[in-house]
């Protein structure tokens, strides 16, 4: 319930300065995701917010108030860790009641939230166990109810999904997701590396790179309109073609990027000509490399099952509207055909 | 692909002889203290006529079971003070950074490599300005030299190794660093405690150059002054029955618990020494 | 512009030198303010009865020139002291003899440990035994052993014919360090195994079978792979050994009292600090014992800058 205003936000180690002049206004009760390689800084400007970093520079204000100078538990934030950071020696009641102990809640307030908590996440039946006792996924729950029954204004996620199976990881994120709607007007900050969860959880998606921040925009804004060439390779899975050489060149760009979704691929004709060199099939698409002349190594991406072979020879084009030109240092030369 | 039999014989044999060695002198002391008047003198290797009497003498006559009892109060409040002291600078050495904490480290660490007799001359002076001059508090308070660093440099190596993440995650739940350290780490870290308790126990139990120095009253003294000083009349009188009974007794409860805490015993001395 | 450091880290700061501050009261009162003691009273006249009123008297406890004159004179002190040296000698014959064993045993013991094999649990437990016994209690059942008229260690070499006659091992000056040196090894080669054992067990197995499908002799895979993998390990062990060694007293104290053969520097302080009231006096030979140790731990400190803070590279 919360709006949180980061304002020209630096940290360094010593000498080495890992996040630079961070400026980003979260609305209350929006879902931003932080998100970038590892390195970027994501987790260290999420840490900062949560009060376990210190701010080297710059303002932090949360609900309009300057938060650099507030314990963390003080800052009416809960944050999930990656590890889920459950006390093993505590039930799974103890975890979630610890907190609310620590801000001198009385012992019927602390049961009525706990069990709040606990119903709201179907861990009911869980409140006796210890830690050790429940599956990875049981964990997760406990972790996130452990964050809710402090009632926070902000809840922050620092890779909460990446010690989950794969099946276990989708359920999870569509929990976080509806989460997300009936907790209204809690702000949630979310950091993760991967660009999947970015997109189908976001609001408003953070992208980092190297201690700056590269672009901040909607998930369908970053997949359309990518403000750097860093973005336009990070967001989209698979990976946007990024060419360089005569492609390029001929556009007056250094780079000429395309999505493997935006390539129309045809047997007989077609701007480009190439030859397969491999094939991966998903089932629900099937994606071709080909070593494309005077262009380069294109992905292509084909809708459902296609049978083509290696070493086949191939035509392909581009969709004109959805080129992405950039510039040596990464800058977007403005769009072509488009508006 | 088979080992030859000679290879696996000898190997027994080099096995067979570190075990004999490693029992034989406490076998023999146990041997010894089953005899008495002239059995006591033949040589044998076998028990030939068992007898109690050394152990009788030893726990009805004289201060024998006081000076047990001394021995029991000094270990045992010894590792209750160090680690009460020890568990809390854990804490603050492998938790929390700031500056001078490597120096204090080396502190620690170069304390624990102090000659107990370097202090010696001072120390007697602190424990005689202090009254405690023999005292069993005189020893529990030198003791501390030897006990609280290995104490805490072997708590500080086991905390370390904690995962960061319960700690922050107590710190967002509004958890002082004393409530973390009594609610959070203390519950987590009893096996390291256990080890370093037993080790600590050990040594106090064991010493022998402050407690010869610092007691003067055979009521006080611990078991091994009391052991080292039993004595006869003359050379030829020595009491050898009664040193050996008194010495098993001293000896059988520490070998119960390295028989059953072998493993936390072994861990606790490696990480007291490797981990440097 | 926010502080650079935080209500946080500011909070936890003062909270750590709290909590540090119990631990660091007593080990003053126990080591820096005694240490101090005994180097102030290495200066000065103390004695046992009149420690407040001690005067300052220079190095005269180390190094004193008394002039009887006529150009005669003396040197006095305990770097003139003939019996001094003797037993720095003594110390250093001791830890240097000792330790190598323990070292060479404790080797042996660790790879015969190292193995798999039935019982192996049992053999641990038996050979760490030794370490169990307190100093004073092995020392007394080797005396016992080692007794001249009756001990079991005489009937056993007359048996196997490596002796003719009984030896007073403890009484004896030629043999008192030998018996000495034989109750150390015993003791403490089972600490020195541990050590070396916890180093082996971390040599990762893979190596062996590489190894062994190289087709490389087992002396050798010991002496090229093994050894030069566990030698740090084994380093440390034997600064810790030697360490310990260098103030060697209980053990001496009991099996072979005043003799100038066995006398350690441990040995030669407390004597004089409180058998012959030589106060100041044994306190120099402290300070001296101190300062070798002290030069040892740093020189060794130094070598293997030893990463103090567990930082994780």
């Amino acid at each position: 319930m919360a709006k949180v205003e980061l304002v020209n936000v630096s940290k360094s180690y010593g000498d080495v300065e890992v996040l630079h002049d961070i400026n980003l206004a979260l609305e209350e009760g929006e879902f931003v995701v932080f998100v970038g390689p590892s390195g970027c800084g994501k987790s260290t400007l999420l840490r900062m917010i949560a009060g376990l970093e210190d701010i080297t520079g710059g303002e932090l204000l949360i609900g309009g108030e300057p938060m650099n100078d507030v314990l963390p538990a003080k800052r009416g934030i809960s944050m999930v860790f990656q590890s889920y950071a459950l006390y093993p020696h505590m039930t799974v009641f103890e975890n979630m009641a610890f907190g609310l102990e620590q801000a001198k809640l009385s012992k019927p307030e602390i049961r009525e939230r706990v069990n709040k908590a606990a119903t709201m996440l179907q861990i009911e039946p869980l409140l006796d166990r210890k830690p050790k006792q429940l599956s990875g996924g049981q964990r997760q729950r406990v972790a996130i109810g452990r964050a809710i029954t402090r009632d926070p204004r902000v809840f922050l996620f620092d890779e909460p999904l990446s010690n989950l199976d794969a099946a276990l990881r989708v359920d999870t994120r569509l929990e976080i997701a509806s989460l997300h709607e009936r907790l209204t007007g809690t702000t949630m900050i979310y950091v993760t590396h991967d660009q999947v969860e970015a997109m189908t959880l976001a609001d408003r998606i953070v992208v980092l790179n190297g201690g700056v921040i590269e672009q901040v925009g909607t998930p369908m804004d970053l997949y359309e309109n990518p403000a750097s060439q860093f973005v336009a390779g990070f967001i989209g899975s698979p990976k946007m073609n990024l060419l360089t050489g005569p492609v390029a060149e001929n556009e007056g760009a250094a780079t000429y990027g395309i999505r493997p979704e935006h390539i129309r691929f045809s047997r007989d004709e077609g701007l480009w000509i190439g030859r397969v060199v491999l094939t991966e099939r998903l089932g629900s698409d099937t994606f071709v490399h080909v070593k494309t002349e005077g262009v380069g190594m294109v992905n292509v991406r084909i809708e459902g099952r296609a049978d083509i072979e290696q070493g086949e020879t191939v035509h392909l084009t581009p969709d004109a509207r959805s080129v992405h030109l950039f510039y040596a240092d990464g800058t977007p030369l403005s769009r072509k055909f488009m508006q | 692909m088979k080992t030859p039999l000679w290879k696996r014989l000898g190997f027994y044999a080099v096995v067979a002889v570190i075990v004999l060695q490693a029992l034989f002198p406490f076998y023999y002391a146990i041997l010894t203290s089953l005899e008495d008047g002239q059995a006591l003198f033949d040589v044998n290797y076998l028990p030939a006529a068992p007898d109690f009497v050394n152990y009788r003498t030893m726990l009805t006559q004289g201060v024998f079971g006081r000076q047990i009892l001394n021995s029991v109060f000094v270990a045992t409040v010894v590792v209750i003070f160090s680690l009460a002291l020890a568990v809390t600078a854990a804490y603050a050495l492998s938790r929390i950074q700031f500056r001078g904490r490597g120096l204090l480290l080396l502190t620690v660490l170069s304390v624990s490599m102090f000659p107990q007799i370097a202090v010696l001359s001072g120390l007697f002076e602190v424990i005689r300005f202090f009254g405690l001059f023999n005292s069993l508090w005189a020893l529990v308070f030198s003791y501390m030299i030897f006990t609280l660093p290995f104490t805490v440099w072997v708590l500080t190596t086991f905390m370390r190794n904690m995962p960061v993440e319960i700690e922050e995650a107590a710190i967002m739940d509004g958890a002082s660093s004393l409530t973390i350290i009594r609610r959070v780490f203390l519950p987590l870290m009893w096996p390291a405690m256990v080890t370093t308790g037993l080790l600590a126990f050990i040594h106090a139990w064991n010493e022998f150059l402050f407690a010869l120095t610092f007691l003067s009253t055979d009521s006080q003294r611990t078991v091994p002054v009391a052991i080292a000083l039993i004595s006869g009349r003359s050379e030829f009188e020595i009491p050898w029955g009664n040193i050996m009974a008194a010495s098993v007794i001293v000896t059988l409860p520490l070998v119960a618990l390295v028989l059953v805490f072998q493993r936390k015993i072994v861990s606790g001395l490696t990480a007291g020494a490797v981990k440097g | 512009m926010g502080k650079s450091r935080s209500l946080l880290s500011r909070t936890r700061t003062r909270s750590a030198w709290l909590v540090l501050l119990p631990m660091l009261v007593t080990l003053f009162v126990v080591a820096a303010w005694p240490l101090g003691r005994t180097i102030w009273f290495s200066f000065t006249d103390a004695s046992l009865d009149l420690m407040a009123d001690a005067q300052f008297v220079g190095i005269r406890n180390y190094l004193e020139y008394v002039k009887f004159g006529d150009e005669d004179g003396q040197y006095y002190g305990l770097l003139a002291d003939a019996r001094w040296w003797r037993s720095v000698w003594n110390t250093i014959y001791f830890a240097v003899v000792s330790v190598s064993f323990e070292t060479l045993f404790g080797l042996v013991i660790a790879l015969v440990l190292n193995q798999q094999f039935r019982g192996r649990g049992l053999v641990r437990a038996a050979v760490l035994i030794p370490w169990a016994i307190p100093t004073i209690v092995s020392a007394k059942m080797w005396a016992w052993m080692m007794h001249d008229q009756f001990g079991i260690l005489n009937d056993m070499f007359q048996r196997l014919g490596l002796i003719s006659e009984p030896v007073a091992w403890t009484a004896s000056p030629d043999t008192a360090m030998i018996a000495v040196m034989i109750v150390d090894i015993w003791k403490t080669t089972p600490f020195m195994a541990l050590l070396i054992l916890a180093g082996l067990q971390m040599v990762p197995q893979d190596i062996y079978e590489a190894a062994k499908l190289d087709g490389v002799p087992a002396f050798r895979t010991f002496r090229r792979v093994t050894l030069p993998l566990i030698l740090p390990a084994i380093l440390v062990a034997v600064v810790f050994r030697t360490l310990d060694a260098l103030r060697v007293f209980d053990i001496i104290y009991v099996l072979t009292p005043n003799t100038d053969a066995t006398r350690t520097m441990s040995v030669y302080a407390r004597e004089n600090l409180f058998d012959y009231d030589q106060f100041a006096y044994g306190s120099a030979a402290s300070t001296l014992l101190f300062l070798v140790i002290a030069v040892i731990t740093i020189t060794f400190i130094m070598a293997t800058r030893m990463d103090l803070e567990g930082k994780r590279s």
